[in-house]
């Protein structure tokens, strides 16, 4: 039997560097796989702590993030399609036409 | 009221001069000036046959009617309704007002055809009628009310008419604003008069939840004597501003800029009298507050010596009429001050009759000498002196050129000052009477006015109609048509016969009267104090004869009086310096007191604050709009800053 804390410290370590995408990378695609690292890391969470109390809602709600997550990679790939259309690049610093 | 049908005419009284104004309004530019003279003065004159046909149906029955019209204002258990008060008092105020109203119509419309020339603006002829209509109506209104609030109604109304006919000439006078200034004060004087009676109107309200004259009488009695008195001051105070008593008398002099009808109708016989009638109408309360009543004699009796004293020194001839009507009115305010309500109203009425004749005739007294200053400026080179036409320096020796003006003006100064078969020596005789029994200080004032009245008539009539002319404009004055001089003959015959309303002996106006009023003290007949007044009168126009004629004063020399009196007289003529008083006192302080409130206080302190308020949350926002740079990721960290400050705070609170 694993224990626990490697499972939650491979979460923290995957949710970390899924933040630290999401901050520092510039290209919007990484940003996506960034937050999508951050999912899974939640993910993870959630079925080792199922797996742990014999609980099935964790394994559960997995899917429902799964799902949603799907859906909205969906949207955000259509949204960067469109922008690179009009922009040409992905750059993600270029995009900032809701300056104050 | 059931089978007297007649009362129920009342309305009809207001409701005509309204119909009158309405025709005039409406289509008396096509009618022309025949026919808006004809109009105003029909709708005026069947206000009057109405007028009496009310008087003969309370000859059968004397008791107080009360004619609904239409429900006014109501207000959970308030209930106000617009109604007419059919009284003895009442119908004698609808008689002076509409009467003698009828009078000056017809003689404005001859008066006002020379004048609206003589201005150079003839489309104003129609604009005169209907505001002489609508004073008809708001005077109507005043006396014929049934409560407080109507009342008041009826007096703004007249203040305003007064207003708007006083600025007649609006773009004339000194400067060019001085009609318009002189319009301006007394709406704003009377402004501080009505602000008095307001705060009293609302007392009785707080007090005895009604505004209806009965309602609030039969409860005077049992209401604290503190309440009556502080409501019948503030009241004097809208007596002192409309009747233009001390202190608020300065208006009425300046009210002069009218046309004459104007000052005839308005400033001398039937507006200005509102405050007597005001407080006889309030009588119930007024007796319940004796202290008031000293107040209200008290300020009568000054005002009428004050105002008799300042006519000594005047040149202008409406001026002099003017102070005169002021310390007239004195004598009334005294009387129903002195609880002689009667003698006060009947004073009122002989008032009527002979100030408006007064005026009148001083008003074709100026339009002869503007006549005779356009024949002279024809012989000579046209426009070389300006020449006023209303000052008395210039006239002299009109009675030979105008002989009818000369006899009514001789009539009604004779009325004024008292000689004895004339209308004012019996209603002056009555108040002083009442004065010597009651209060033998205001007694001595009123006598020394007698005398003074006397005084300046004289001198009035010496020095416009004898002697001889001082100019040539006096030179060449001409009488006036019939429209004019007609309605002067009828008001003279009214001020010679005057006197039988209330004949001593008979009483005929007192017990007409003693129906509405309170409490009507009987006042006797005291053989000696009418001798006294009668030796008064003849002994000041004895003296103006001594002082105007023996010495003729010739063109514009120093008056005689002035030789006698120095000092005194230059005080005289500019009028003790009250106007200066009030305006080193009063106006200029107030005046700075505006200008420091709209210098440093509303655009120091409070733009200030409303400026301040919008930079201080202009530089916020400046501050603030830079968290909104556009990058996503700062915003993800923002988010992030704050979930982790939320969990810690969770965590380790």
């Amino acid at each position: 039997m694993i224990p626990i804390e490697y499972f939650v410290g491979l979460s923290i370590i995957m949710f970390v560097s899924g933040i630290t995408g999401v901050l520092l990378r510039r290209n919007a695609l990484v940003v996506f796989m960034s937050l999508e690292l951050m999912f899974n890391a939640a993910n993870l969470l959630f079925v080792t702590f199922a797996a742990y109390y014999q609980l099935l809602a964790g394994q559960l709600f997995v899917f429902f993030v799964m799902t949603v997550a799907a859906a909205e990679v969906a949207v955000g790939l259509a949204l960067m399609v469109e922008i690179f259309k009009t922009k040409k690049s992905i750059d993600i610093d270029q995009m900032n036409s809701m300056k104050g | 009221m059931d089978g007297y049908p007649l009362f129920s005419l009342v309305p009809w009284t207001v409701f005509l001069p309204v119909i009158g104004l309405l025709l005039n309004l409406l289509v008396g530019k096509r009618l022309g000036e025949k026919g808006i003279g004809l109009i105003a003065s029909l709708a005026s004159g069947l206000a009057f046959v109405v007028s009496v046909l009310l008087a003969i149906a309370l000859k059968g029955h004397p008791e107080a009617v009360t004619i609904p019209l239409a429900e006014w204002i109501t207000v959970g258990e308030f209930n106000l309704s617009w109604a007419f008060r059919v009284d003895t008092l009442s119908v004698t105020m609808m008689l002076i007002v509409t009467g003698v109203g009828t009078l000056i119509h017809l003689y404005a419309t001859g008066y006002m055809h020379n004048d609206v020339r003589h201005n150079g603006d003839p489309e104003r002829y129609r604009r005169f009628f209907v505001f002489f209509n609508l004073f008809i109506v708001a005077m109507l209104i005043l006396v014929s009310a049934d409560n407080y609030l109507m009342l008041f109604v009826g007096w703004e109304g007249v203040g305003l008419c007064s207003y708007l006919l006083i600025g007649f000439w609006f773009e004339k006078g000194a400067d060019g604003i001085g009609n318009a200034r002189a319009a301006k004060k007394a709406f704003i004087v009377n402004r501080i008069g009505d602000f008095g009676l307001l705060i009293a109107i609302f007392l009785l309200f707080w007090n005895f939840g009604t505004l209806e004259f009965d309602g609030i009488f039969a409860k005077a009695a049992q209401a604290a004597p503190a309440l009556l008195l502080a409501i019948t001051l503030f009241m004097l105070l809208g007596v002192t501003g409309k009747s233009a008593q001390l202190p608020l008398y300065v208006w009425l002099p300046d009210a002069m800029a009218g046309p004459t009808p104007v000052s005839a109708l308005i400033h001398a016989a039937t507006m200005v009298t509102a405050g007597v009638y005001l407080v006889a109408r309030s009588s119930p309360l007024y007796i319940q507050a004796p202290a008031a009543q000293m107040t209200v004699a008290w300020v009568g009796a000054l005002t009428a010596l004050l105002a008799a004293t300042i006519a000594i020194g005047q040149y202008d001839i409406k001026k002099v009429l003017a102070y005169s009507t002021i310390s007239q009115l004195g004598f009334m305010v005294a009387a129903v001050g002195m609880g002689a309500f009667v003698a006060g109203m009947f004073h009122l009425a002989t008032h009527a009759f002979f100030k408006a004749l007064l005026f009148l005739a001083a008003g074709s007294v100026i339009l002869g000498m503007e006549h005779g200053e356009e024949h002279a400026a024809q012989g000579h080179s046209p426009g070389s002196h300006e020449l006023d036409p209303q000052d008395m320096r210039n006239m002299g020796g009109l009675q030979g050129r105008m002989r009818t003006t000369f006899w009514v003006y001789l009539v009604g100064a004779l009325a004024l000052a008292g000689i004895a078969p004339l209308a004012g020596f019996f209603s002056k005789d009555e108040i002083l009477a009442a004065a010597f029994q009651q209060t033998p200080a205001i007694f001595v004032l009123l006598i020394i006015s007698a005398f003074f009245t006397a005084f300046y008539m004289g001198r009035q009539l010496f020095l416009v109609f004898f002697g001889k002319a001082r100019s040539a404009a006096a030179e060449h004055a001409r009488e006036n048509p019939a429209i004019i001089t007609v309605p002067l003959i009828i008001l003279a015959v009214l001020s010679v016969l005057g006197g039988a309303l209330n004949l001593p002996g008979v009483y005929t106006l007192e017990h007409w009267l003693e129906k509405s009023l309170a409490h009507v003290p009987k006042v006797e007949f005291t053989a000696w104090v009418a001798l006294l007044s009668l030796a008064v009168a003849l002994a000041g126009l004895f003296l103006a004869w001594l002082v105007y004629s023996q010495r003729r004063m010739p063109f514009k020399d120093t008056d005689p009086l002035a030789r006698y009196l120095g000092g005194l007289f230059t005080a005289v003529y500019n009028k003790w310096w009250v106007d200066e008083l009030y305006q080193a006192v009063i106006v200029r302080p107030y005046r700075r007191l505006a200008e420091f409130l709209a210098q440093p206080v509303d655009v120091g302190l409070i733009d200030g604050i409303a400026n301040g308020l919008g930079s201080v949350s202009r530089s916020i926002a400046e501050q603030l709009r830079r968290f909104e740079n556009g990058y996503v990721r700062s915003y993800a960290l923002t988010i992030l800053v704050g979930v982790a400050v939320i969990m810690a705070f969770l965590l380790f609170r």
